[in-house]
């Protein structure tokens, strides 16, 4: 507990965020190949392949609706088994992973944020793309300023925030941009794609470019605009096992529930893309 | 820092420069050997304070410095921050100047109610500072929606949204130290005043002012220094737009997710200007408190 404790904390530092969410009741049933047992609090997997103990997993900020669903899933399913995540934007959560944050998945919003843990070597196995996303433009509800394409957002009195460009949605929001040679002046370049989300939701700025998957999960807080422009930014995400893992059993079923057709309903279902 | 009663307190500010060990053998002759279970927790705790940022100076990247430190977007951060800084302070002092002096000098029903609520953002984590603000002046908040349908003004996003942000996170400290030095001023210099035909004002103004004015000079610092640093209820508030809203605690933070050296040398940059501050204004800083 200590230990979680401690690593919300540093994740926290980090990211900037708030603390990661503790899902902590696990519902009693079992499925799988996995007979129900008793359950192992110590945080070791055991050998006989009853997974146990906690998974820290930290994902980028346009994974946690889904996420949260997978792992609630994951907890039933696993009897004993406890998913920690933290989401925060994939650069702040790679650096602090090469930073040392105990943490057992990995999984980021673009290949290039990935590449920052594996260049420092604290990646175990290869990283494999699991889904992709596309971005749309997030207006008010109604879109009362008539948004109709990229176009709209550049040159008139709308505020639009934008990612800033050293996470995934804002690198991808810049490609876009340059793809359809249009220059686009935000009123600020935010921190994650949620916080960008935010201030449309809270009605401070006009419109924002983000993840298809986000204006989904805002509901009829915003409403979504697509955009041809986007098909030249898609976003692979990819996930990896950590070296710094203390569960690798539980944390690669973590992973495999995440790529299993089961995840990839969930995932699609949250408007990503198959990869 | 300052509690040794021998009045030398700028010795506090010399171990910032890095003389902890000029500083022991003076203590030792004046006041006698410390005792160890005194030094040790005491050096340790100097020992945490320090170490943090020699190991900035350490890790700094010494050879790309003079590249990191001269483009344009960090001279583009320090100037903001420094002018958003200044102008929090001057807001500070405007507004924070006349609120210590009236819960110093005038006898109201719930007026420890009222102190309680000026230092709040002391110990408001800045992000929720930032959110109360958006709630508050942005542009579809409580006050904001009235600031943009009859002025046509919005706040968040603007430099306007910086001070702001600023200055609801530094005026705590004005305020605390101006109302100090207020209770600690003779009440009797401005009694005399009035009774010699002065008004309120003009006593405020003529007598009180000069009297406290080493204590209004320590709490501007103090608001100055921290407007510096704000970085939750900026980025919450004003978000993060380079030459309008990014601020150097901002550059920092967002240097930091894919370019690590950059931020050091940043941090250094922050780092030397609070130091400079410090030092500048030691004796008046020292001498008010």
């Amino acid at each position: 507990m200590t230990r979680s404790v401690r690593r919300t904390r540093r994740t926290t530092q980090v990211a900037g965020l708030g603390a990661a969410a503790l899902l902590a009741l696990t519902a009693c049933s079992s499925s799988d190949d996995d007979s129900a047992g008793t359950s192992d609090p110590s945080g070791s997997a055991s050998a006989s392949g009853k997974l146990s103990g906690e998974v820290t997993v930290f994902a980028a900020a346009s994974l946690k609706e889904s996420f949260e669903t997978l792992g609630k899933e994951f907890e039933k399913a696993h009897p004993g088994t406890k998913v920690t995540f933290s989401f925060g934007g994939s650069d702040a959560l790679a650096a602090s992973i090469t930073g040392g944050a105990p943490a057992d998945v990995f999984a980021s919003a673009s290949p290039k944020t990935m590449k920052i843990v594996t260049d420092a070597g604290d990646n175990a196995g290869e990283p494999a793309t699991f889904v992709r996303n596309q971005l749309e433009i997030a207006t008010l509800p109604g879109n009362p300023d008539k948004v109709a394409s990229l176009k709209d957002l550049t040159g008139s009195d709308l505020k639009v925030v934008l990612c800033d460009k050293t996470v995934p949605c804002g690198a991808a929001a810049e490609k876009a941009l340059a793809a359809s040679e249009l220059k686009l002046t935000p009123v600020s370049y935010e921190e994650d794609v949620k916080s960008a989300l935010n201030k449309v939701v809270l009605k401070e700025a006009d419109a924002a470019l983000v993840y298809k998957t986000d204006v989904k999960a805002a509901g009829d807080k915003v409403e979504g605009v697509e955009f041809p422009e986007s098909a030249d930014a898609v976003n692979d995400y990819p996930i990896t096992l950590l070296k710094g893992s203390k569960n690798t059993a539980t944390a690669k079923a973590f992973i495999a529930l995440v790529q299993s057709a089961e995840g990839q309903k969930v995932l699609t279902s949250a408007g990503f893309l198959k990869p | 820092m300052t509690s040794p009663a021998s009045g030398k307190a700028g010795a506090a500010v010399d171990t910032l420069g890095g003389g902890p060990r000029r500083r022991r053998p003076r203590v030792g002759r004046r006041r006698g050997a410390a005792p160890l279970p005194l030094l040790v927790p005491a050096l340790i705790g100097l020992a945490f304070l320090v170490l943090p940022l020699v190991a900035l100076l350490i890790r700094a990247p010494w050879h790309s410095m003079p590249d990191l430190l001269t483009s344009a977007e960090v001279w583009q951060a320090l100037r903001l921050s420094l002018v958003c800084a200044t102008a929090a302070t001057a807001v500070s002092l405007v507004i924070g100047v006349p609120l210590a002096w009236l819960l110093a000098r005038v006898e109201f029903p719930g007026r420890g109610l009222v102190r309680a609520l000026v230092t709040l953002p002391l110990v408001l984590p800045p992000v929720v500072g930032g959110v109360a603000l958006l709630m508050a002046l942005g542009r579809n908040g409580v006050v904001g929606k009235w600031l943009d349908s009859w002025f046509g003004v919005t706040l968040p996003f603007t430099t306007t949204g910086v001070v702001i942000a600023e200055a609801f996170v530094a005026m705590p400290f004005l305020v605390i130290s101006v109302e100090g030095t207020l209770r600690a001023a003779d009440p009797r210099y401005e009694e005399a005043a009035t009774t010699l035909g002065a008004s309120r004002f003009t006593a405020f103004r003529r007598v009180t002012l000069p009297l406290i004015a080493p204590g209004v000079a320590a709490g501007a610092v103090l608001a100055w220094a921290r407007a510096l640093g704000e970085f939750g209820a900026t980025i919450t508030f004003a978000g993060n737009f380079p030459g309008r809203t990014q601020t150097m605690p901002l550059a920092v933070y967002l240097a930091l997710q894919n370019d690590p050296e950059a931020a050091i040398a940043l941090s250094l940059v922050l780092l030397a200007v609070s130091i400079a501050v410090l030092a500048g204004l030691r004796d008046r800083w020292m001498t008010a408190s």
